[in-house]
């Protein structure tokens, strides 16, 4: 059995690397690896998980410096005998080893735009064409995982801005609602001016991250930006916009 | 005196999957001061990893379908057992419950015409799977998630509990305690939901997240509940095989409504060779036939890839056994020489990522290898069909903690269905019984100590054992004696393993402190699983036939006795008694649903 040498984020904010190896089987993946070393000589070792899928966004790490999933990085993506470097995502507070506070998401997730539907037809159901909700599904598939909040520099470097700008997983979700063909509020886009969608400077990071593969960037965040400015400056064409479809 | 924090609610909702969610807003409309708790972080309940699609007859892909054909099919599905007013409630409900969703947000894949598209499934009649690709588990809880966020709803998350409290005869409350700090909670409360969903984490091989230990069965068991049906627990058919690490990860049965094929190792689609009397009437013979029937349902009848769960997964078991699985002890599923691959991967984005990143695989060119996984527990809590209230005044339950519902074998889809429709039954009826009731209901504060000081107890154990090998050779144990086939002298070297286990789990080892400690959290499952263990290993021994999730290889048919009763059990200090209960009578109008079914399995 091949050994793996982990290097491994211990204890809290005052903790510090430690050094680990672990013997692993074919196949594995980091998680697996971590549940050993667990299982077999740091009972109380401290990480998140569910799924073992990729399905749910818990495990989210930094693994030799890149945000990923644990559960979906594989022991054979490794050069043999590297050491393997595991810490928590620095975005956010520390708790205790590889799992870190991420209460403040759920705090903007309570205030975020709510979808407001239209009445549906007289037989009781909502028409919508495929094609007019594919990219709403891709935004969809956000796992919450956080790893784009994680990487994103604007929240990054100065943890002081998460008061200001929302990140963007949440851009994301806001999209979701501005560009859903059902959706009645008014101004949709402008209630993300307040979000702090300014912020974003386009660098991508995000869209590197999302296990899901998500055009964040590309697909919902600057066509936010654009219909802030729409709608600020253009209130008919804004509103037009609502009732005649949506591009 | 203990140290705790409490907080005080008409209704707590313990548990915040669909089932858990659902009910919280419900609850929380009748102007109920309605609590969610749940132990690991909201939205990412076991629910999020369901694939497939959600059960309900809304008749927009065959307009022949309908609430009586679904009814039917989870009857059948479920060999008879199932509480047949559940069944019918399930069905009526399950399309409007479906329509409220899409009004909250979520995204279903659409037909044609712009309406709710649906896929096909094993066992039901015709197409009948609200969907979103092979991810709808996540936009189901996405969606209830901000639904309920909106409402205003408190959330405790992160948040174990570990004992439901009593006043008397009726439910006052629960305890538990934070993740983060393993410090203790006590919530008083007037009535409480359980939706804590399943227990396959019992299983060495399980397609469920760490949190299926059973946790609410045994809550409920040790809170006096009956409990019914414990000896059904659903193996999957297919289940991933390899690498060993994945080994019991999901391949949703969509592959197969999509058009993918089971095959042996000679190629041969051995599902043909398996065909029940009981299903022989509506299942191609040729596959010339089951390849018509995915475009032409009125004049053909459809593939035997697609019989009910508890078929396919003992005909795979049966070709391995004979020697002609794969290389790694499964058999193969086939949609790459079926279906283009652009149509895979439209259809299918989810297992293609699974396999590609995982097994690397890629299921457009190569053929999966699959078995069976413990996937589903079709037992559970005992609920009144109406109104969810279990035999506990003030306690209900909803989801896949209760029992009833699926009978022997659940139909894929049925779940999340079952969900929305008793997670919404259970708010409004907890609701409405907190609501009756003028004052909160006493505290015990004995068993407060009580609950606190077993809590604590693993840390004051002076033993050696790791709660890590124990929970690891408990799986093995259940897996090899009360999995997929069953026998007597197994059960009761199952029951000895069991006990010695219990001995174990005496002498514990925990390292470190309470703070977010996973080796102390396990160590309080181990006591959850051994209680849930007892349960269907109790129940499987005294079910002396085979039908839907329970097959005994010492009584391989139906049996007719036990055709007609429901095994009920509840928990006593000295373990747990069983006896067995006449299944309900259906009426007459729906029993003639029924008429001219071969009853060879059925039996009832
Ligand atoms: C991979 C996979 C795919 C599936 N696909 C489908 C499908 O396509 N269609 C379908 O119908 N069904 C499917 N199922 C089955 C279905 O997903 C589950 O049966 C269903 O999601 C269970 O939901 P639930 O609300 O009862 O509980 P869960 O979603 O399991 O949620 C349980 C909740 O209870 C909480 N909890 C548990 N114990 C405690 C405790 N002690 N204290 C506090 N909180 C606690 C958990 O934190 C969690 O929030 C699938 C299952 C799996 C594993
Ligand atoms: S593109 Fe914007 S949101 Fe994304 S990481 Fe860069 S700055 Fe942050
Ligand atoms: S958008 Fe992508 S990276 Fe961000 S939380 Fe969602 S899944 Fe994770
Ligand atoms: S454990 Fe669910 S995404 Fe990794």
């Amino acid at each position: 059995m091949p050994t793996a040498h982990l290097k491994l984020w211990r204890g809290d904010d005052t903790g510090a690397y430690q050094e680990y190896d672990v013997e692993y089987a074919e196949g594995m993946v980091i998680l697996d690896v971590v549940h050993l070393l667990q299982a077999t000589q740091v009972g109380d070792l401290a990480v998140r998980w569910n799924c073992k899928a990729g399905k749910c966004g818990s495990c989210s790490a930094e693994i030799n410096g890149k945000p990923r999933l644990m559960c979906m990085t594989r022991m054979n993506t490794f050069v043999p005998g590297e050491t393997i470097s595991i810490a928590p995502m620095k975005t956010f507070p520390l708790i205790r080893d590889l799992v870190t506070d991420v209460k403040h998401n759920y705090g903007v997730a309570r205030k975020m735009l709510e979808f407001a539907p239209g009445a549906p037809a007289a037989d009781g159901d909502y028409r919508m064409q495929q094609i007019d909700i594919d990219r709403l599904q891709e935004f969809h598939k956000c796992i919450e995982c956080f790893l784009c909040q994680d990487v994103c520099h604007v929240i990054r470097e100065h943890p002081d801005n998460l008061n200001n700008f929302i990140g963007p997983r949440f851009i994301l979700q806001l999209a979701q609602v501005a560009m859903h063909p059902l959706d009645t509020n008014e101004k949709s886009a402008s209630t993300a001016d307040h979000w702090g969608v300014d912020y974003c400077n386009i660098t991508k990071c995000c869209t590197d991250v999302c296990p899901e593969g998500i055009h964040i960037t590309d697909n919902a965040i600057i066509p936010m930006k654009e219909r802030i400015v729409d709608e600020s400056f253009d209130p008919i064409r804004a509103i037009g916009r609502k009732l005649f479809g949506k591009k | 005196m203990v140290d705790y924090e409490t907080h005080e609610y008409d209704v707590i909702v313990i548990g915040a999957g669909g089932a858990g969610l659902r009910a919280a807003v419900e609850s929380s409309a009748t102007g109920a001061k309605t609590a969610l708790i749940c132990k690991s972080l909201l939205g990412k309940a076991h629910t999020v990893m369901a694939e497939g699609g959600i059960a309900a007859a809304l008749g927009n892909v065959y307009e022949q379908d309908n609430w009586q054909v679904h009814f039917r099919d989870t009857m059948r599905g479920g060999k008879m057992l199932n509480n047949w007013r559940m069944a019918q409630i399930h069905a009526q409900e399950a399309p409007d419950r479906v329509r409220e969703l899409e009004a909250w947000g979520a995204l279903f894949d659409r037909t044609a015409d712009g309406r709710i598209l649906q896929r096909d499934f094993g066992g039901h009649r015709y197409a009948r799977l609200a969907h979103v690709g092979d991810r709808t588990g996540l936009e189901m809880i996405r969606t209830l998630q901000q639904h309920a966020v909106h409402r205003g709803i408190d959330v405790y998350q992160e948040c174990t509990i570990t004992r439901l409290l009593k006043d008397g005869d009726a439910i006052a409350g629960a305890f538990g305690y934070w993740r983060e700090t393993g410090r203790f909670v006590v919530y008083r409360a007037k009535a409480v939901i359980l939706a804590t969903g399943g227990l396959c984490k019992l299983f060495a091989i399980n397609s469920n997240s760490w949190e299926g230990t059973g946790d609410g069965h045994a809550l409920a068991a040790w809170a006096g509940a009956d409990m019914i049906d414990m000896e059904f627990v659903q193996f999957h058919p297919t289940g991933m095989v390899w690498p060993l690490s994945v080994r019991g990860i999901l391949v949703t049965e969509g592959v197969r409504g999509d058009g993918g094929t089971l095959r042996n190792r000679d190629q041969e689609q051995f599902m043909f060779n398996y065909i029940p009397p009981m299903f022989a009437a509506e299942t191609a013979d040729t596959i010339e036939e089951a390849d018509r029937w995915y475009t032409d349902k009125v004049n053909a009848r459809r593939t035997p890839n697609l019989l009910p769960r508890d078929e396919v997964a003992r005909a795979i078991n049966s070709e391995v056994k004979a020697g002609r699985g794969s290389p790694h002890g499964g058999v193969f599923l086939d949609i790459a020489s079926r279906r283009d691959a652009d149509y895979i991967q439209r259809r299918l984005p989810s297992m293609y990522h699974q396999f590609k990143q995982l097994a690397d695989v890629d299921i457009t060119k190569d053929a999966m290898e699959v078995g069976p996984t413990a996937h589903y527990a079709m037992g559970g809590v005992r609920v009144d069909a109406e109104t969810t209230a279990t035999t506990v005044p003030g306690l209900f339950a909803a989801g896949e903690v209760a029992g009833g519902m699926h009978g022997s074998n659940r139909l894929g889809g049925n779940s999340l269905s079952d969900l929305l429709v008793f997670g919404r039954r259970a708010g409004l009826y907890a609701a409405e019984y907190a609501n009756a009731m003028p004052n909160l209901p006493g505290l015990n504060g004995t068993d407060v100590d009580t609950a606190a000081e077993e809590a604590t107890a693993p840390f004051d154990n002076t033993g050696r054992e790791n709660p890590y090998s124990i929970h690891h050779d408990m799986q093995d144990s259940m897996q090899e004696l009360v999995g997929i086939i069953r026998k007597e002298d197994e059960l009761g070297e199952a029951r000895e393993r069991l006990q010695s286990f219990r001995e174990r789990s005496r002498h514990l080892r925990v390292d470190g402190n309470r703070q977010f400690n996973p080796g102390w959290h396990l160590s309080l499952d181990l006591r959850t699983m051994l209680t849930v263990a007892d349960l269907i290993t109790q129940g499987a021994t005294l079910r002396k036939e085979s039908r839907g999730g329970h097959t005994r290889d010492d009584y391989p048919g139906p049996d007719t006795h036990f055709g007609t009763v429901n095994i009920v059990q509840r928990w006593t200090p000295d373990g747990a008694v069983a006896r067995e209960e006449p299944l309900p009578q259906m009426p007459h109008e729906l029993a003639a649903l029924f008429e001219g079914d071969s009853h060879a399995d059925s039996a009832s």
